[in-house]
């Protein structure tokens, strides 16, 4: 019986044991309150009534499961550490871990490997029994101490207890909990982000770090990322060029031109735009985009090189270049330009148009001396959530922009990214510590804060401008 | 129906019809506006004034959906005729809304406005006359001179207004129509911009709608009464109060309805 208990998921068992209770308590409690005495107002709706027996009856179980999740397979194997059978003294407590290790990598398999001797049965039996007892001793607190708190607030709803109020309460718990959980989980992420990049740190000073002008880090220890920086700057300026005229207009045409039937068509097309997977683009710019950009470099050398003063190609042509990547990347954010700076537009009130018209004013002249610049920030907001966006776009650049780190203005030639080279790195085999590894991390931390920096800048002149009109 | 028969009208309006989509709001309205006076319509909400006040300066054009039928003529030219630029009209045909609409720009270029887009003026002297010229007659330059350049939106609500007003005699027009100008003020504002109509009237035609009938019977010389898209009734504003013709214009300037 445990045997088969140890061998469950214990999420399974968490999970299959809250559900009978939290439905069994529900219907207990919905068909307990119509029994309750008439009253003129009813406390509670027979749907309160329910959900508050069940919150209170699976809570017990929900934090026993879950303090299992957290202690119980420790507590277990620290149990078996402790009392392995005799002759095992004289290992160290680190050997006699991995020991234990090995009899739970056993337990998970269906059969013991051959070969194993008799004692190291024994200590796998043990771990299984032990983990049933555990799981088993959960399960039987957890159903004691739920019945419990069944039959107690059982009582309480005959007593009439407010259960409309206190469900709202596990409402508001609930939802607070998940918040909690996003942002413990964007916490975690910072601080590991933060952590590793101290280590790197340790070895690469900052400054070489962020004004070295050579990377290498594929083969070489070289850890100057400004290469990097060049280079994804450069890409999102070519992007955004492309998408900033591009969304603009898109925007003015639809805010202030489009009739409501070419709205309804163009608004959704936009929305699959934004929709398409950046994978998607990314091949887009490897397969057409990039080889279109060569040919047309390579017909433009051979025309300057027909020029009696020059006689070496001017432009590097290479098959994978930072114009086809910043080019598709502009197409790619020219929804998140077209699409806020359409709300922004909107947003302006209809009077000072009106106001514009009456003074004679033309449609484009309104636009220009009135609209854009009432718009102007949140049309600057919707820009550098743009920029932002194209600093962390990873795929484009991977598959299209190239693998070299270096200075060069010629759009032609192939560039690397913070992004391109934080997959470079973390792709294949290397030890999880090597310096390597953890300079990706100090990239990350850096297009964290860049990009967090920019966010911020556009959410602030975004509210201020709500507050301005509304 | 109009009683100037004296001299010819500023505005003639014969036959006008005004859809919204399928919807007919304006029916067949015809009437004759004079000029160097004030005009006042009045009519319960809803029974399409503004309509009606928008196909003098062809702003129903900038409505989705909106279309005027019938003859709309300032000194004797269609409004509506081809080949006729909108623009030009709204330049003769000043307007002022319920709610102030300065733009957000400052005090001076809220009033330069009009004369740059229409290139009235050669040089900034010339500018700076007419933005003078226009707030004075406004009213406003006394409050206004030592900051022409804070913005617009600055000012209080009535100030604003003013300003809307100086912006739309800058370009010198011929007509001013003002679309419930006092709703969104207080009462001192209100009369100011009252004494200030019955001020411009010696220069320009001015139709005003007002929900006010005190208003009407102050500020105007002539009124005009809307009931569900149709004229009722138009006279001179003393007449109109004191023995309408008509029982419906009775009873909404008694109070009985509207
Ligand atoms: N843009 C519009 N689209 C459709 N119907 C409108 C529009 N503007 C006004 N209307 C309708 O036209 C009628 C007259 O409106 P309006 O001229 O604003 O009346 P008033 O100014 O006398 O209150 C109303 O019934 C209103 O619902
Ligand atoms: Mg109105």
């Amino acid at each position: 019986m445990l045997d088969v208990l140890a061998m469950i998921e214990v999420s399974w068992l968490a999970f299959v044991s809250s559900a009978m209770i939290l439905c069994f308590a529900f219907l207990v409690g919905r068909r307990f309150s119509v029994q309750l005495p008439d009253q003129r107002i009813a406390v509670s709706q027979p749907n309160e009534n329910g959900a508050y027996l069940a919150m209170w009856t699976v809570a017990p179980t929900l934090l026993l499961f879950a303090l299992y999740f957290m202690f119980g397979e420790p507590l277990v194997r620290f149990l078996l550490a402790s009392d392995l059978p005799t002759g095992f003294e004289r290992l160290t407590s680190v050997e006699r871990q991995q020991y234990v290790d090995r009899a739970g990598q056993a337990l998970g398999l269906e059969t013991i490997p051959s070969g194993a001797d008799p004692i190291f049965h024994a200590v796998v039996d043990r771990y299984r029994a032990l983990r049933g007892l555990a799981k088993g001793t959960v399960l039987c607190l957890s159903l004691f101490l739920s019945g419990s708190m069944f039959l107690y607030q059982l009582r309480k709803l005959s007593g009439g207890v407010r259960a409309r109020a206190q469900v709202e309460g596990g409402i508001r718990l609930l939802l607070l909990l998940c918040a909690a959980i996003a942002i413990a989980t964007t916490i975690g992420i910072v601080m590991s982000l933060f952590y590793e990049s101290l280590r790197f740190f340790a070895v690469t000073p900052v400054t070489e770090f962020l004004f070295g002008t050579r990377w290498n880090a594929q083969t070489g220890s070289e850890f100057g990322a400004l290469p990097l920086f060049f280079g994804t700057v450069m890409i999102a300026i070519i992007a955004i060029c492309v998408a900033a005229p591009i969304g603009l207009f898109v925007a003015i045409y639809l805010a202030e031109y489009a009739g409501h039937r070419t709205r309804a068509i163009v608004k959704p097309a936009l929305e699959v735009l934004a929709g398409i997977p950046t994978v998607v683009y990314g091949f887009f710019a490897l397969i057409i985009v990039a080889p279109a950009v060569r040919a047309v470099a390579l017909r433009m050398n051979d025309m300057l090189m027909a020029l009696p003063f020059i006689d070496e190609p001017v432009l590097a042509a290479q098959p994978t270049n930072a114009l086809a990547a910043g080019l598709v990347m502009g197409l790619m954010i020219i929804p998140y330009v077209s699409s806020l700076s359409d709300d922004v537009i909107s947003a302006v009130p209809q009077r000072l148009r009106d106001g514009a018209y009456a003074m004679g004013a033309t449609p484009s002249e309104a636009i220009k001396d009135i609209v854009l610049p009432t718009a102007f920030p949140g049309i600057a907001a919707a820009l550098l959530l743009a920029i932002s966006r194209a600093i962390g776009e990873t795929m484009i650049v991977v598959m299209a922009a190239g693998q070299r780190a270096q200075f060069s203005l010629d759009p032609t030639s192939d560039l690397t990214t913070i992004t391109a080279q934080i997959v470079s790195l973390l792709v294949g085999d290397s030890a999880f510590d090597s310096q390597r590894t953890l300079s990706a991390f100090a990239l990350g931390l850096v297009l964290f804060l860049v990009t967090l920096f920019f966010n911020l800048i556009a959410l602030r002149v975004v509210g201020r401008y709500r507050v301005r009109y509304e | 129906m109009s009683d100037q028969p004296s001299v010819s009208p500023k505005v003639s309006c014969k036959g006008v019809d005004v859809f919204y989509g399928d919807q007919q709001v304006i029916h067949n309205v015809s009437m004759d506006i004079a000029d160097r006076a004030v005009t006042a319509f009045i009519g319960p909400s809803g029974c399409g004034k503004s309509t009606f006040l928008r196909c003098i300066n062809r702003m129903n054009d900038t409505i989705e959906g909106a279309r005027v039928e019938g003859l709309v003529e300032i000194d004797g030219e269609n409004v509506n005729a081809q080949g006729i630029d909108p623009v030009t009209i709204r330049s003769r045909v000043g307007m002022v809304f319920q709610k102030p609409n300065p733009f957000p720009k400052s005090i001076y270029d809220n009033v330069a406005y009009g004369p740059r887009i229409h290139g009235l003026v050669r040089d900034q002297m010339d500018l700076d006359e007419i933005v003078e010229r226009s707030l004075v007659r406004a009213g406003l330059w006394d409050e206004v001179s030592d900051r022409l350049d804070s913005p617009g939106t600055s000012l209080s609500s009535g100030q604003q207004q003013r300003l809307c007003i100086a912006r739309a005699i800058a370009v010198g027009p011929e007509i001013i129509l003002m679309d419930e100008p006092c709703s969104a003020l207080d009462p001192i504002a209100t009369a100011r911009i009252e004494a200030l109509i019955d001020d411009l009237r010696q220069r320009f035609c001015i139709v005003v709608i007002t929900h006010s009938m005190q208003q009407a019977a102050r500020v105007s010389q002539t009124t005009a009464f809307f009931h569900d898209g149709r004229l009722i009734e138009h006279g001179e504003t003393e007449m109109i109060f004191t023995n309408p013709a008509d029982t419906r214009t009775q009873d909404y300037i008694t109070g009985r309805f509207g």
